[in-house]
């Protein structure tokens, strides 16, 4: 299927890009090991209360290693003209972007979710809520890449676009910080935590159906100007 | 080529407003197959404006752009169209041949092969270089080479010389005349004077 080629060649050029990137690409990931690490130092001797707020550091560190990384999902396509060709291509937008997030997933949310199982054991998470933090990182980082690239498409044509991206996609990722964070609190005291993983995944399904169109419309906004 | 009569492109009644200053107004033209349209003009005339119009980036202020009687942006036209602006669409961290595959992959499949269109814009051999280490002129012809590899009738180009040498202006030329030649037609602006033998060439004046 054509349209199915388009897709895949945009999420293999952007893995190919990201791979001759790769400090670039690194940068989210170091960012979310440096900040865990630097937690237990702050805190000193007290492993309960480490443990204790172990769900949130890690929770709060993933989002905001995925918002510094969002600023790359469009600015050098927007940069170099190709986003002018992606908007040009016959396929629908929607579809082409779609690709471009789930290439910034799988560069920056994937990486995310392998480090993780470490620093959680670093934090002295118990062992029965690290598969639970794993799926909640699984659900959540990619809701996190589909709300941003709405942010991004917005703002990609602005020379100043990093503070209203932040103050754009911060509320809305609130929701997922929530959600994620307290799923993961009540599986390492040995609740049920099914309620939340519902919520996390009808979040994702209804950012993965809702969120390509406003973006394809806000890319196409932006090169206007 | 598809030498299918019935395409056409019609600008009607199209004026665009920037910051306060009006650009052009009341601009209709009609462009038949092998027909070659070329915008002329100071800078700062408008001439980009208009193109990206008819590309469909922008909205005119008023009337239309219509292909084929309907008006864009329809999904038809955008199949039927290839676009080479200022910037080059180009990134400079992928080989030529991964840069054209990916062009390819966007659009559909047009008369030439990669191989061949690089043949003919004089850059085989290059297959596997990083575009960082291509010329100003070579990355030109590269861009003006995703026009041969994928369908498209309608070309639209933003002063497709800038940064070529004499051959590589004559090239480009003669690339634009065969493609005429073949039913298709061509919007472009140009600081150079265009020698098009044997093509029909309608100038707008924008000032």
């Amino acid at each position: 299927m054509a349209m199915f080629d388009a897709f895949a060649a945009i999420v293999r050029r952007d893995l190919v890009l990201a791979m001759r990137r790769r400090s670039e690409v690194a940068n989210p990931v170091l960012f979310f090991i440096l900040v865990i690490t630097l937690f237990p130092l702050g805190i000193g001797a007290q492993p309960k209360l480490l443990q204790a707020i172990a769900p949130g550091i890690i929770w709060v560190s993933a989002l905001l290693a995925t918002m510094l990384s969002l600023d790359s999902l469009f600015r050098s396509d927007f940069d170099d003209g190709s986003l002018e060709q992606i908007l040009l291509s016959p396929y629908p937008t929607s579809i082409l972007v779609l690709g471009k997030i789930t290439a910034h997933w799988l560069t920056t949310g994937l990486p995310l979710l392998i480090v993780a199982p470490l620093l959680a054991v670093f934090l002295g998470m118990p062992n029965q809520s690290l598969s639970i933090l794993l799926l909640t990182l699984l659900l959540g980082t990619p809701i996190l890449s589909l709300i941003g690239a709405v942010g991004v498409a917005l703002t990609v044509g602005l020379r100043r676009g990093g503070m209203i991206l932040s103050l754009l996609v911060l509320p809305l990722y609130v929701p997922v910080l929530i959600f994620a964070s307290n799923a993961v609190e009540m599986a390492s005291s040995g609740l049920p935590v099914t309620a939340q993983i519902n919520i996390l995944i009808s979040m994702l399904l209804m950012a993965l159906v809702l969120a390509p169109w406003p973006t394809a419309a806000a890319l196409k906004m932006s090169i206007n100007s | 080529m598809q030498s299918n009569s019935t395409h056409q492109l019609q600008g009607e009644n199209l004026s665009c407003t920037r910051d306060d200053r009006e650009l052009f107004t009341g601009l209709g033209f009609t462009v038949h197959p092998g027909q070659v349209l070329l915008l002329e003009g100071n800078n700062g005339s408008g001439k980009t404006s208009l193109l990206r119009i008819i590309c469909g980036f922008r909205e005119p202020d008023t009337g239309a752009v219509r292909w084929c009687g309907e008006e864009i942006p329809q999904s038809q036209y955008y199949s039927d169209m290839a676009y080479v602006g200022h910037l080059d669409g180009i990134k400079k961290e992928l080989t030529v041949l991964e840069n054209l595959k990916l062009s390819l992959a966007l659009g559909q499949p047009g008369k030439l092969t990669i191989q061949k269109a690089l043949d003919k814009v004089q850059l085989s051999g290059y297959e596997d270089t990083l575009i960082q280490a291509l010329s100003a002129g070579q990355k030109r012809r590269l861009s003006l080479a995703r026009l041969l590899i994928t369908h498209n009738v309608l070309w639209i180009l933003d002063e497709p010389f800038t940064s070529l040498d004499k051959q590589g202006i004559e090239l480009i030329e003669s690339l634009m005349a065969e493609h005429c030649a073949n039913g298709g037609m061509i919007v472009m602006t140009s600081h150079h004077d265009v020698n098009l033998q044997g093509v029909d060439v309608q100038r707008i004046r924008l000032s």
